[in-house]
C-alpha cells in the first residue's frame, strides 16, 4: 500500500483557487521537499469543500485537521509544525462562532457540512438496477413496518412528521392521504407526479434514476393507507433513462413479490404502471395530469373536486410528487420525531434543489429547510463564477420569482419564500450575476408560459401574450413609465382570474423583478439604457476617438455601412443605421470600440 | 428469484445481503478487492460516464486488479461529471471528479495500485441520515 504517511488536501475549487490555492500547493510542496518529507507526504488538489467563506481550506489526512483561511505564507508553519513536529497550528484552526473555541477535527465540524441526504439517501450509493442493493440498505423495510401498523397510525406518523408536498404547492402530505383514505370508493388510485416541467429542474429525474425503488415502496405504503391497489407513475417521455430504470425496478419488485398480490404475507395487493407524458408543463398540474392519463387533452379543470375525492376515472386519487414519496420511508424508519427535528416551524425536513446558473458548483443538493440562500449559494455553491457580483436568485421556476441581496439571509421555507414574492416550487434554483438583465429574465419566463399555456382560459392565453409584448417593448426601449403601471395591473388581473396554477403564478417573475429591481426597469423606460448590457436595442456601439487611428478596418466589415470617417482620422458610428451586430468591435485591433 | 413472503423473510434477506457485502469487503482477498462506483445519471452519461465505466473495466482487467465496477445514481456533483467513487479495502470511499481516459489510468495506477491519492478528489459535503441522527 501507500508509502505516504500523510496527505495534505488543498481545496482547488474555483473559489479557493482565486484566493491563491495554487500557490499554497506549490509552497507546501517546496516546504515538504525542504524538510525531506517528499517520500512521506503527498499534497493533493481537491474539489470544493463547500466552506468557501473560510477558504482557502487545507485538510490533513489521516488526522482530519481542518485549516481555514490559509495563505501561501502559512505553508512553512503547516509543514514544520504540523507535519514535522505533529503540533497543530492553532491560529489557522476554525473558531466556532458560538462557543468561540477552536475546532480542529473536521468530523466534529458537523455544521460545516450543510447538506443532509434524506430523499437522496441512496442516490450515488446503490446500483439502481439491483433491488438487492436497495434491500441491503433497508429497502422495503418501511413497507414491512407499515403492515404492522394500522393505516391510520401510518398516516398519523406522516402528519406528525410535518412533511409537505415537494411538487410546489406544499400541501401537508399526511392530510392529503387521510382525505383519500376517508372517501369511500370501489377503486382508488395512487399517482406519482414525475412530470417535472420547470426549465432547469432535474431533482425528480435524479431520484428516479438513482433510487427508483424508494418511490415504488412509498406508493405501496400509500396504497395500504388509502385503500388503493393501483399505482400510476406519470413521467415525461423525454426521461428515457429514468423510465428504463423504473421498468427494471418494477420488474424486480414483482419477481420478489414486493409488488403484486399478498405482499409480504399481509393480504395487501398492489401494482404499479407507467404512463407517459409528452412533456407539456401544464400536464404537471394534477387535474391536467389526470386528464392526460385518461387519454383526454391535458387541460386543467376547476378544483374542487380535488383528485383525492374525484380523480382518475372519477375515483379518489392520491397525487404526490416524486420527492415527496422519496421521503416517506425515512419518516417511517427513523420516526416522525426525527424528521420533524429538521427544518423550520412550518416546513420540516429537507429540500432537494437543482442549483444552476452562475455558481461555481452547479449540482444537485439536499439541504435542511431553514438554511439561508447565502449558505446555499456561497458555502455549497462555492460563490459566483469568475469572481463576479451576485445579483439575484430565481426559485420556483416560471411560477416563482427573483430574489435579491436583501433576501440572502432569510431562512428558506415555503412560507418565507412566498412572503418574499417567490415560492419553493419544485426546487429549481438559478443564480444570476451582474451581467444578467432582469427584464430579459422576466421575458424568458413569460416566453415559456406563453408557449406552455393550454389556452383554455382567456386571462392566461391572451393576458400572458400581452404581458410578453409589453416586456418586449420595454427591452426595445419603446415603453414609457406609464407602461410599467399597465404591466403591473395586467399581471395582477392574470393572477386573480386564471383557471389553474399556471396562469395564477405566471406573472410572478414579472412582479418580483419589478419589485426588487425597479431601478432597472426605470433605466429601460426612462433613460433607454440596459444597465446589464443585455438588451440589444438599447446598446450603442461607440468609437473612442483617442485609440482610433483611422485604419478603416471597421468600415470594411460593417454590413450596413454605418461607419464613416477620413482615413487616419477617428471614425464615428451612425446610430440610426447601426444594427448592433458587433462585427466592428471584433475587428478593431486597437480596442477603440465599446458598448455603452 | 425466490419471493419474499413475509417481513421476517425480508429482514433475513437484508442480513444475508449485508453479510455478503461485508464478505466482499472482508473476504480472503482483502488486499485486492476494490470497489468502484460510476455515477450514471443523465448528467453523468452526457459527460461521458459510460465510456469511463467501460474503460475502467478494461484497464482494471488488463492490470489484473480484482475489482467490482458498478453504476450508481447522481452523486450531486454535476459540475465535476463524470464522477467515480473508489473504495479501497479498509479505506474510506474517495470520490474523483472530471474523470476522463487519462484520469482513469492515473487513478488506477496511482491510487488503486500504488495507494497514492491523485488530484481531483471531491470532498464529501453532506451528511447521511445515520450521521445526522447520531450527532
Ligand atoms: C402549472 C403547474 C405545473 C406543475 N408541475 C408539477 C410537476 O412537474 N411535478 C409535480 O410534482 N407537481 C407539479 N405541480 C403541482 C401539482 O399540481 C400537485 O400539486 C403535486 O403534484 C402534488 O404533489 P405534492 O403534494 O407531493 O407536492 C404543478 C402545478 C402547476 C399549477
Ligand atoms: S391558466 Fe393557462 S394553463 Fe391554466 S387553464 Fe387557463 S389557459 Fe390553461
Amino acid at each position: 500500500m501507500a508509502n505516504y504517511k500523510n496527505h495534505v488536501l488543498v481545496c482547488s475549487g474555483t473559489g479557493c483557487r482565486a484566493s491563491q490555492g495554487e500557490e499554497i500547493v506549490l509552497n507546501l510542496e517546496a516546504e515538504i521537499e525542504k524538510n525531506g518529507l517528499g517520500e512521506e507526504v503527498q499534497v493533493v488538489r481537491t474539489g470544493c469543500f463547500g466552506f468557501c467563506e473560510k477558504g482557502p481550506v487545507v485538510k490533513m489526512i489521516p488526522d482530519n485537521t481542518f485549516y481555514v483561511q490559509v495563505t501561501p505564507e502559512d505553508a512553512s508553519d503547516l509543514v514544520s509544525e504540523h507535519l514535522v513536529k505533529g503540533r497543530q497550528v492553532e491560529r489557522l484552526l476554525f473558531t466556532d462562532p458560538e462557543t468561540k473555541e477552536k475546532v480542529a477535527d473536521s468530523k466534529k465540524m458537523g455544521f460545516y457540512k450543510k447538506q443532509i441526504r434524506l430523499a437522496l439517501r441512496n442516490c450515488g450509493f446503490i446500483n439502481p438496477e439491483n433491488i438487492h442493493e436497495y434491500i441491503a440498505r433497508d429497502g422495503y423495510a418501511a413497507l414491512g413496518k407499515a403492515f404492522t401498523m394500522k393505516p391510520e397510525e401510518v398516516i398519523q406518523e406522516i402528519i406528525d412528521s410535518g412533511l409537505r408536498g415537494r411538487g410546489g404547492g406544499g400541501f401537508p402530505t399526511g392530510l392529503k392521504w387521510d382525505i383519500t383514505r376517508k372517501v369511500q370508493a370501489e377503486q382508488k388510485y395512487v399517482v406519482c407526479n414525475a412530470d417535472e416541467g420547470d426549465p432547469g429542474a432535474f431533482m425528480d429525474r435524479s431520484i428516479l434514476e438513482g433510487d427508483p425503488h424508494s418511490v415504488l415502496e412509498s406508493m405501496a405504503i400509500n396504497g395500504y393507507c388509502t385503500g388503493a391497489t393501483k399505482g400510476l407513475i406519470y413521467i415525461r417521455a423525454e426521461y428515457p433513462l429514468a423510465i428504463n430504470r423504473l421498468k427494471i425496478a418494477i420488474e424486480q419488485a414483482r419477481e420478489l413479490g414486493l409488488l403484486g398480490t399478498d405482499i409480504l404475507g399481509s393480504g395487501f395487493d398492489f401494482d404499479v404502471e407507467i404512463r407517459y407524458g409528452a412533456g407539456a408543463f401544464v400536464c404537471g398540474e394534477e387535474t391536467s395530469l389526470i386528464h392526460s392519463m385518461e387519454g383526454h387533452r391535458g387541460e386543467p379543470t376547476v378544483k374542487p373536486p380535488f383528485p383525492s375525492e374525484s380523480g382518475y376515472k372519477g375515483m379518489p386519487t392520491n397525487v404526490n410528487n416524486v420527492e415527496t414519496y422519496a421521503n416517506i420511508p425515512v419518516i417511517l424508519l427513523e420516526g416522525a420525531k426525527y424528521f420533524a427535528s429538521i427544518g423550520t416551524e412550518k416546513s420540516k425536513g429537507t429540500k432537494v434543489f437543482a442549483l444552476a446558473g452562475k455558481v461555481n458548483n452547479v449540482g444537485l443538493i439536499e439541504v435542511p429547510m431553514g438554511i439561508t440562500l447565502r449558505e446555499v449559494i456561497f458555502d455549497i455553491g462555492g460563490g459566483i463564477k469568475d469572481g463576479k457580483k451576485f445579483k439575484s436568485v430565481q426559485t420556483g421556476g416560471p411560477s416563482g420569482g427573483c430574489l435579491t441581496e436583501k433576501h440572502l439571509d432569510i431562512p428558506i421555507d415555503y412560507d418565507n419564500l412566498l412572503a418574499s414574492g417567490s415560492m419553493m416550487g419544485s426546487g429549481g434554483m438559478i443564480v444570476m450575476d451582474e451581467d444578467d438583465c432582469m427584464v430579459s429574465v422576466a421575458k424568458f419566463y413569460l416566453d415559456f408560459t406563453v408557449e406552455e399555456s393550454c389556452g383554455k382560459c382567456a386571462p392566461c392565453r391572451i393576458g400572458n401574450k400581452r404581458l410578453y409584448e409589453m416586456l418586449d417593448k420595454i427591452s426595445e426601449g419603446k415603453a414609457t413609465e406609464a407602461d410599467l403601471g399597465r404591466l403591473r395591473n395586467l399581471a395582477n388581473v392574470i393572477k386573480d382570474t386564471s383557471l389553474c396554477g399556471l396562469g395564477q403564478t405566471s406573472p410572478n417573475p414579472v412582479l418580483s423583478t419589478m419589485d426588487n429591481f425597479r431601478d432597472e426597469y426605470l433605466a429601460h423606460v426612462k433613460d433607454k439604457k440596459c444597465p446589464a448590457g443585455q438588451c440589444k436595442s438599447l446598446l450603442q456601439y461607440v468609437i473612442d476617438a483617442e485609440p482610433c487611428i483611422g485604419c478603416t478596418a471597421c468600415v470594411r466589415v460593417c454590413p450596413v455601412d454605418a461607419i464613416s470617417g477620413e482615413k487616419k482620422q477617428p471614425h464615428t458610428i451612425n446610430q440610426e443605421t447601426c444594427i448592433k451586430c458587433g462585427a466592428c468591435m471584433d475587428k478593431c485591433k486597437f480596442k477603440a470600440i465599446s458598448i455603452q | 428469484m425466490t419471493k419474499v413472503k413475509s417481513l421476517a423473510d425480508l429482514k433475513k434477506m437484508k442480513e444475508d445481503l449485508q453479510s455478503k457485502v461485508n464478505l466482499r469487503e472482508k473476504g480472503d482477498n482483502v488486499e485486492r478487492m476494490v470497489q468502484v462506483k460510476v455515477s450514471m445519471a443523465t448528467c453523468g452519461i452526457a459527460a461521458g460516464a459510460k465510456e469511463v465505466m467501460n474503460q475502467l473495466i478494461t484497464e482494471l482487467d488488463n492490470r489484473s486488479v480484482d475489482a467490482v465496477v458498478t453504476q450508481t445514481g447522481c452523486m450531486g456533483y454535476c459540475h465535476a461529471e463524470p464522477t467515480i467513487e473508489v473504495t479501497l479495502p479498509n479505506n474510506d470511499p474517495v470520490v474523483f471528479g472530471h474523470v476522463d481516459d487519462k484520469k482513469v489510468v492515473e487513478i488506477i495506477e496511482q491510487y488503486i495500485i500504488a495507494g497514492k491519492l491523485v488530484d481531483g478528489v471531491i470532498p464529501v459535503n453532506y451528511e447521511t441520515v445515520k450521521e445526522h441522527k447520531n450527532k
